[in-house]
This record gives structure tokens, C-alpha cells and sequence, in this order.
């Protein structure tokens, strides 16, 4: 593996050549990706707004928005700039501090796990070596905050409804976890860049999904289940709930439930490309295209192409799974809270550790296939 | 010192703050609910004080366990019981606080004492960030099995047991006649050809089940 481009080094040397001392000039320098990851993350969030709307109508033969911008596409926007401006309402008798810390503990678990997305080779904020486990136990934070925002708007709905969600969410993790420990199994690392590395050397051939068909289901379905989307949006089932534990839940407060929501839609994508589908991989390797042209894999302006290649297979592959989730959306109906937990307790767990056993036990009998 | 030791310094007094502030609180709040919520911020500061010591996988462990599970089960039990108490004020409270105090204090001292005594085998390496988990893992399967084996059979207990107290069924008001329950090491159950005889609210009971049978198993992964 060649070394690439070090945007880090170049950015530090600039800066200390400019009279800076080394330390200050690595401290500039590390906000700035995570900055950009935010942004990045924010922009996602608006494009699966409007993809929502979009698809929805197009599954419902309508048009959808189409009067924001061409094709509607500043929809999101301003429904955005709708919630900032809305009159930010705290109910008489809620537990105001309560209230308003949990959208914030509900939202910030949610980006702080964009830290292992990897879009690129080196195209991370941090290569850790607990990845992908970091993101599970993140994303165990939530319910807390999903209880909190319940128990303090002082409504039944909504202690319903953050019940529900910390329930569902707690037991979704867990056949979750498990398929994840299988891809760690095979790829003999916690690291997402690994993970994608270990299913890069013969291009589409080589992902996760065909050797963990059934992690790959069962990932996905608790994936949604941990994104409460249909079939299992019942924390907020607004025949049944109105809308669960935002009920209570005005302008900008609203806001942030919203765009965790989406955020965490996207992230959830992303991982699911990042584990089953290649990550950055294009289809065909291209070390393979490179070769068959005759191209120097080191000459910096390949290497761009490289890099902007895969970010847009990573996000074209994570944009493709929020499609299916929208479809599933107005394809299934919701299923019901006994419903939920007998899927995840008695089918997805006992799936998942079947699944984990077969694959400790493939790679012990395969291990040239499965990474042994 | 240098910018990445300052901010190590900053960060740990930060941390130990918010725990020691977050632990007082959780001792003297009123509200329960407040408590509960508090805890959780106990165990993430706990968690970034692993983080200072590049103990990665076990500050993610601590938040997956402690705080993803350990707490939300706490709040949990606390929001579905919701039992609202004024709580009668005790005699001899002035005394029972004191003593209280004292009996804290005391166990302050011991163990600041055992931990100020002990001659503890400093290493000045710097710890392995990066295999830690390859470390524990190693020491999991060879120094540290029995004890690794003896708390997963701890858990397997607990998992027997709470799934044995939740499939527990409801006590007959009246034994039928002809049906005797069984004496001796059986827990107070509805047979189950009691069940299908007086099926009148076999339908609510099958609802029921999964409800009760699957938080339990929650309750023991923490």
C-alpha cells in the first residue's frame, strides 16, 4: 500500500513554514476534519430529507415538492430554517433541564460515531482499534436520552414512547453486535478500515455480503430497528403514540430529534456499506484498472481520482441502502411491540449466534475464503 | 510540557470533577429519576479516565455495559415502577446521618490507606494502545480463564434465574379440586393443565408472556 497523499503533513508543514510552532500548528489542524465530517453529515441529512419526500411521492404516484428550488430540492432547507425560527415551547409542568438536555443526548452519540466512518484509504478522522465497537457502545446512549426527553415532558405518550424506544433499542443491539462479531471474526480486526481492506483484493466478488449473506439481513434489520423506521417506528406510531417522546417536542428541540433521526439513517448506511458491501471498494479493484492502462499507482493526480472515487462509492453505496429504506418504509406495515420483541429475542438472536458459530466455523475449515 | 500533556491534565481534572460532581449528586438528590440519570455520568467519566489511561477498549466497554446497559435497565425499573413517596421523616435522624457519615469516612480511609500502602509495580512503557484488545484477549484465554469461565457461568445463573422468575404464571385465586400443587422445590405456579382448563384469560396471558420473558434476559447481559 502506497503511502497517498498527506493532506495532515502537507497542512502542518505549511503552517509551521509560516512561523508556527508545531504543536499549535497540529492543533489547527485537527478540527478541521471533524468540521468537515459535521458538515458533510448535515448536507447527508438535507439529501435523505428530500429523497424521502421525493421517493415517497413517487412510491404514492404523487410529485412531491417540486416548488423550493428545481425539483424541490430546497424542500429540506426550508423546513429546516422553519424549525429555527419556530417558537421553541418547554411545556408548564416538564422538568425543564430534562427536557432540554435529552434531544442533546440523543443527538451528539449520534455524530461523535461518524469518528470510524473511513470514506477513503486514509480518508478517516481517527483509525482507532476498537472502530466499530465504539460505535456500538455510542449508540447504546441514545435510550438514555430517548428516556429522559420522555420522562421530562411529563406526557404518558411519551413515556410510552421513550419506553418503547429504549426497549426495542436495547434489545435490537444485541443480534446487531453479534453479526458485527462475525465480519470482526473474518476480517481479525475491530478497525473499519480493516474491515474494509480484508474485502478489498478481488473487487465485487470479495465483500461481506457474500460470505455473511445472513449477518448482512440481520444487520440491516436491526439496523432499522435501531433507526425506528418502518416496519418499526412504534416509539413514535402516531396512530397509537401521537409521536412517542416528541410529542411534547417544539421548534429547534423538535429539530434535533429530526436530524438525530436522519444522521443516524445515513450512519447506519454507511456501516452497512462499510461491513457488507466494500466500503470504498469499487466494483472492479481499481489496482486492476490502474494495471490494465499501465498507470503509476503513486502519480498524485490517480491518487485524487482514487480518493474522490471512493467517497462517492461509499456514499453512492450508503444512499442506495436509504432508498431500500425508504421503500421498506411504504412496503411494510408496522409491526407491533410483542411483534418487535419475539422478532429480535426469539428469531434475530438465535440467527445471529447460529450464524456467528458458522462462521467460526468456516473460518477455521476455510481459512484462505474466510479470512483465517 | 507540551500541548498533548496539558490537555491530558486539563481532561483528567474535567473528568474527575464531573464524576465526583455527578456521584454527589447521586447520592443527594431527591428525585430519583435525577439520580439515575446522574449515575450515567458517573460511568461516562469513569470511561474517559480509561480513555487517559489507553485503555480504549475497555473505556467503550464500560460505555456499552455501564451506561448502555446497566443504566438503562436502572431507569427502566425506576420509570415503569413510578412509584411517587413522600417518605415519613425518621426518628434519630441527625444520629443515623452521623453514622452514616462515619461508616463512609471510615471505608474512605481504609482504602485510601490500602491504596497510599501498597507498593504497586509502576512500569514506566507506555501502555499499548493500539493491541490492548489483542492483550486481554490473550490474557482472557490463558492466565485469567477460570475466573473469565467462573463469571460466565455466574451470568448463565443469573440468565436461569430471571428467565424462571419471568415465565412464572399467575397464582389460581382458588385450587381447583382434584389438582393439587405440587410441595417442595416448585416455585407458586399455575400448572399448566391448569392454564387450559380455566382458559377464560388465556389470551391476555399469551400477551403477556413475551412482554415479561424478554426484559428479563436484558437484565442479565448487563
Amino acid at each position: 500500500m502506497n503511502p497517498g497523499i498527506d493532506l495532515q503533513g502537507t497542512f502542518i508543514q505549511t503552517l509551521r513554514d509560516l512561523g508556527l510552532p508545531a504543536g499549535a500548528a497540529k492543533a489547527i489542524w485537527m478540527p478541521l476534519p471533524m468540521f468537515l465530517i459535521i458538515i458533510g453529515a448535515t448536507v447527508g441529512v438535507l439529501v435523505v430529507v428530500w429523497l424521502e419526500r421525493k421517493i415517497s411521492a413517487a412510491v404514492q404516484q404523487r410529485i412531491g415538492p417540486e416548488f423550493a428550488g428545481p425539483l424541490g430540492v430546497l424542500q429540506p432547507v426550508a423546513d429546516g430554517l422553519k424549525l429555527v425560527f419556530k417558537e421553541d415551547i418547554v411545556p408548564a409542568k416538564s422538568d425543564p433541564w430534562l427536557f432540554t438536555l435529552g434531544p442533546i443526548l440523543v443527538v451528539i452519540p449520534v455524530f461523535l460515531s461518524y469518528l470510524v466512518v473511513p470514506f477513503g484509504q486514509n480518508l478517516v478522522i481517527t483509525n482507532l482499534s476498537v472502530g466499530i465497537f465504539l460505535w456500538i457502545a455510542l449508540s447504546s446512549i441514545a435510550p438514555i436520552g430517548l428516556l429522559m426527553s420522555g420522562y421530562a415532558s411529563n406526557n404518558k405518550y411519551s413515556l410510552l414512547g421513550g419506553l418503547r424506544a429504549a426497549a426495542q433499542s436495547i434489545s435490537y443491539e444485541v443480534p446487531m453486535a453479534l453479526s458485527v462479531l462475525a465480519v470482526v471474526l473474518m476480517s481479525n480486526s475491530l478497525s473499519t478500515i480493516d474491515i474494509v481492506q480484508q474485502q478489498s483484493h478481488y473487487g465485487i466478488l470479495s465483500w461481506n455480503v457474500w460470505r455473511q449473506p445472513l449477518g448482512f439481513l440481520i444487520f440491516w434489520i436491526a439496523a432499522l430497528a435501531e433507526c425506528e423506521r418502518l416496519p418499526f417506528d412504534l416509539p413514535e406510531a402516531e396512530e397509537e403514540l401521537v409521536a412517542g417522546y416528541q410529542t411534547e417536542y417544539a421548534g429547534m428541540k423538535f429539530g434535533l430529534f429530526y436530524i438525530g433521526s436522519y444522521v443516524n439513517l445515513v450512519l447506519s448506511s454507511l456501516l452497512v456499506a462499510v461491513l457488507y458491501l466494500g466500503g470504498w471498494e469499487t466494483p472492479v479493484p481499481i489496482e486492476f484498472v490502474g494495471g490494465l492502462l499501465g498507470l503509476n499507482e503513486t502519480s498524485p493526480w490517480l491518487q485524487v481520482i482514487d480518493a474522490a472515487l471512493g467517497i462517492t462509492m461509499t456514499v453512492l453505496k450508503a444512499y442506495f441502502l436509504v432508498f431500500l429504506a425508504i421503500l421498506l418504509r411504504w412496503t411494510l406495515p408496522r409491526v407491533r411491540i410483542d411483534q418487535l420483541l419475539n422478532l429480535g429475542w426469539k428469531f434475530l438472536l438465535p440467527v445471529s449466534l447460529v450464524n456467528l458459530l458458522l462462521t467460526a466455523a468456516l473460518k477455521l475449515a476455510f481459512p484462505f475464503a474466510f479470512g483465517g | 510540557m507540551n500541548l498533548a500533556e496539558g490537555v491530558q491534565i486539563v481532561s483528567f481534572c474535567i473528568l474527575s470533577l464531573m464524576m465526583i460532581g455527578a456521584a454527589l449528586g447521586v447520592v443527594l438528590f431527591e428525585n430519583i429519576v435525577y439520580s439515575a440519570f446522574l449515575l450515567g455520568g458517573v460511568f461516562i467519566s469513569i470511561a474517559g479516565l480509561y480513555i487517559l489511561l489507553n485503555a480504549d477498549f475497555v473505556a467503550t466497554a464500560q460505555v456499552l455495559i455501564y451506561v448502555g446497559a446497566v443504566n438503562v435497565l436502572i431507569l427502566f425499573a425506576i420509570m415503569l415502577v413510578n412509584k411517587r413517596e413522600d417518605f415519613k421523616p425518621l426518628p434519630n435522624r441527625l444520629l443515623r446521618q452521623v453514622t452514616t457519615g462515619l461508616v463512609c469516612f471510615g471505608i474512605f480511609a481504609l482504602l485510601s490507606t490500602m491504596v497510599l500502602a501498597t507498593p504497586w509495580a509502576f512500569s514506566t512503557a507506555p501502555a499499548a494502545a493500539e493491541s490492548s484488545i489483542v492483550i486481554i484477549g490473550e490474557h482472557l484465554f490463558s492466565d485469567f480463564l477460570l475466573p473469565f469461565e467462573l463469571a460466565s457461568v455466574l451470568l448463565l445463573m443469573a440468565m436461569v434465574g430471571a428467565i424462571v422468575l419471568a415465565r412464572r404464571e399467575y397464582i389460581p385465586d382458588e385450587i381447583l379440586p382434584g389438582l393439587t400443587r405440587p410441595s417442595g422445590l416448585t416455585l407458586p405456579e399455575r400448572p399448566r393443565e391448569l392454564l387450559t382448563l380455566t382458559s377464560g384469560g388465556k389470551g391476555d396471558l399469551r400477551n403477556q408472556k413475551p412482554a415479561s420473558s424478554t426484559k428479563q434476559p436484558i437484565d442479565t447481559n448487563a
